[in-house]
């Protein structure tokens, strides 16, 4: 029944007694399979106290070295030591003092002792459940109190030194982690509540965070021994961080510590209390493509010293529906590019994408997908969105890949200063891969850098108007600025449709007609 | 080829002509008049909305009016000061040379003799300045709010409204000149 060897009694009867629980004392026997560690707590305690009493005649011989006269000194001061002397009556033949079956373990602080209980699972099922997510798996994280790896490290200490004596060895790896031990037992119980599987890689997460109200006595040391460990940081509530003592626990000498903290370490005037639990579901992404019908419409928030400029914008339009279908918390936008507020984009539309962070709700059918589409586009008659659907991290980058390398076509309506006539434009449709130099507009030089960059005209197609206008059709890398090839901004931009008509162009509207970009695909209606 | 059909109704088209100029749309004129006590040479600051400056000459400067020919135009405005030489580099423009409202940016030679000095009139860094009128110095006679402009300047962000207070405003330097002629034609 109790999975310890006979050399494992010398080790497992110490920490018994000095007020570990059992199965503390099997991760510090190295028990490494599962069902030991999922029995009730009373009937572990019951067996392994039966098994340490056989041959107890064997173990009363057994008593532990007495510590360096200099540590023993500085451990009178401690209260548990001396009342383990009382108790033990300076022997260890008494195995778990009565009053030891009730007690916190000195080790794990109650973690595997009440929150491994069924009563306490549940409790965070309940959470779980009210929490109104959806979700077919989980994983589950678990963050417990830094003293944990200081406790951890002294039994350690301990464990080693006594088997040493036993001419046995024991490496870091040779003891099970609370954390793999407290998964052994936990993860069925959640599974069973919940009636789904734990998954490491779900996007679901359940998360305990516990604490301990002694956490910086017990840390205390640490910051007298190594205090580059515990830096103040202005995020940080208490410097005593989980990161920080794992990070000291390894500088400091093992001698050192043994002369700070106790080993056994003493026992817990408190068990762990849980700080919190929570739940958080991973982001989802939706793509799609989008048209923007409007000249007064920005593509994101227009805000100016805090002000509103234009009471919405094309993300605002779109993931407002998203947000509240899948009630999620908040959103990113990010789209193949952008348009300016005065210039529409038609065609198949312009590529976007919008991160849901923390959504409840994640399971759609592509009919439900197709109704939120739909609902999107009877709200707004400023914006449509197409081929609306649920897209994986890892593709969103296919849209920005094209940002850069497609190309894109325009129309857009040229007002010149002189007065022309049909043939005046004509050799504009003649002109193929025209190279044209661009320094950084004026309108953006505020912030992005100044340079000069190359950019290509693909074609371009000319509809004459009337005597001051013509519509320009034209196909030109991504990243070319429109408005300054035509207009020139203030000779800035060469050539541009100015100085290659010989007039004063201006342009009066702009159209986005296509973003060459196959990404996300489309969807059939 | 028709115009793309759309689907939706946009807004109304804008009754059309009579669109105002680029430099209308998006910029102020402000305008300092007699730089540096000299009469007439007026300045014409065009500042963008998002406070960028381009320093041009206004239309009533000696070097615009009719029978003015510039035989040269030079960046180089000391010995071992020439604006040819600003650089900037990344998003924050670092390494520009920074300008007080009277540094001057370049100096105008006329066939005629006259020399002209052209000064920032507003205070901030240096972006850039025009290299295209010193290959050819009439655009700065044929479009001199335009192609033909001096050098662009970013003012400091928590200066951008304070440094154009000492300038006039287009209404204002519309009256100077009216009040300049009136006095030549009483004088006269």
């Amino acid at each position: 029944m109790i999975p310890l060897m006979e050399e494992n009694k010398h080790v497992a009867r110490l920490l018994l007694n000095t007020g570990t629980c059992p199965r503390c004392v099997f991760r510090f026997c190295g028990v490494d399979f599962h069902a030991p560690y999922k029995l009730p707590y009373e009937e572990l305690l019951n067996e392994l106290q039966k098994f340490l009493e056989t041959e107890k005649d064997e173990l009363i011989l057994e008593v532990p070295n007495p510590p360096p006269k200099k540590i023993r000194l500085q451990e009178l001061e401690d209260e548990r030591l001396d009342s383990l002397n009382q108790n033990g009556k300076g022997s260890l033949s008494v195995i778990a003092p009565e009053n030891s079956n009730l007690n916190v373990c000195n080790v794990c602080l109650g973690i595997l002792q009440e929150f491994c209980e069924k009563d306490f699972i549940k409790k965070v099922c309940q959470k779980v459940e009210a929490s109104g997510f959806e979700f077919t798996n989980l994983v589950f994280s678990v963050s417990f109190p830094p003293q944990l790896s200081v406790r951890e490290h002294a039994a350690w200490l301990l464990v080693k030194q006594e088997m040493g004596k036993q001419s046995l060895s024991l490496g870091r790896n040779d003891i099970v982690q609370l954390k793999e031990a407290y998964k052994w037992i936990t993860h069925p119980l959640f599974s069973e509540e919940l009636g789904v599987p734990i998954d490491g890689k779900s996007l679901f997460e359940v998360s305990v965070v516990f604490a301990h109200p002694e956490t910086v006595e017990d840390c205390h040391f640490l910051g007298t021994l190594c205090p580059d460990c515990f830096k103040p940081a202005k995020n940080k509530q208490s410097v005593f961080t989980r990161m920080a003592v794992m990070k000291a626990l390894n500088k400091i000498k093992e001698e050192d510590f043994r002369k700070q903290f106790p080993c056994p370490p003493n026992s817990p005037k408190a068990v762990c209390t849980v700080l919190e639990i929570e739940c958080a579901h991973g982001a989802v992404f939706v793509a799609g493509r989008y048209n923007k019908y409007s000249r007064n419409l920005p593509q994101t928030p227009w805000i100016i010293d805090g002000e509103r400029k234009l009471e919405s914008s094309v993300e605002e339009l779109i993931s407002h529906h998203l947000l509240t279908v899948f009630k999620a918390e908040s959103f990113n936008f990010s789209s193949s590019g952008r348009e300016d507020v005065d210039v529409r984009t038609l065609g198949n539309g312009r590529p976007f994408a919008i991160e849901l962070v923390n959504p409840h709700r994640v399971h759609f059918t592509s009919q439900e997908i197709k109704e939120l589409q739909q609902k999107i586009n009877k709200s707004s008659n400023k914006i449509q969105v197409r081929d609306l659907q649920l897209v994986t991290r890892e593709a969103i980058g296919h849209m920005k890949e094209g940002e850069e390398e497609k190309t894109k076509t325009y129309s857009a309506l040229i007002w010149t200063n002189k007065a022309i006539q049909k043939k005046d434009i004509e050799f504009l449709n003649d002109i193929k891969d025209l190279k044209i130099d661009q320094k950084t507009p004026l309108r953006v030089l505020h912030r992005r850098p100044l340079a000069v960059r190359t950019r290509v005209i693909h074609f371009m197609e000319t509809h004459y108007v009337d005597a001051h206008h013509f519509r320009l059709y034209l196909k030109t890398q991504a990243g070319t600025y429109i408005k300054e090839f035509v207009h020139g901004d203030f000779g800035r931009t060469k050539p541009n449709i100015g100085s290659l008509m010989n007039v004063t162009a201006d342009i009066l509207e702009l159209d986005v007609e296509s973003v060459d970009v196959d990404w996300p695909p489309a969807v059939d209606d | 080829v028709a115009a793309p059909g759309v689907a939706m109704a946009t807004e109304p088209e804008a009754a059309e002509p009579e669109v105002p100029s680029l430099v209308d749309r998006y910029f102020t004129r402000w305008y300092k008049a007699d730089v540096k006590g000299k009469p007439c040479e007026d300045h014409c600051i065009l500042q963008h909305s998002n406070r960028i400056c381009v320093i041009t000459l206004a239309g009533s400067h000696p070097v615009l009016q009719s029978g003015k020919t510039i035989k040269s135009i030079s960046y180089q405005i000391s010995n071992n000061c020439s604006r040819l030489q600003n650089k900037v580099s990344g998003k924050f423009k670092r390494g520009a040379q920074f300008l007080t409202e009277l540094a001057p940016l370049c100096k105008i030679y006329c066939s005629d003799g006259e020399e002209y000095t052209v000064s920032s009139c507003v205070r901030g860094r240096l972006m850039e300045v025009n290299e295209n009128i010193l290959h050819k110095p009439s655009i700065l006679q044929e479009k001199p709010s335009t192609e033909g402009y001096i050098a662009v300047v970013l003012p400091k962000f928590e200066e951008s409204k304070s440094i154009t207070e000492g300038l006039l405003t287009q209404k204002e330097y519309e009256e100077v000149v009216v009040k300049r002629i009136n006095a030549t034609t009483a004088t006269a």
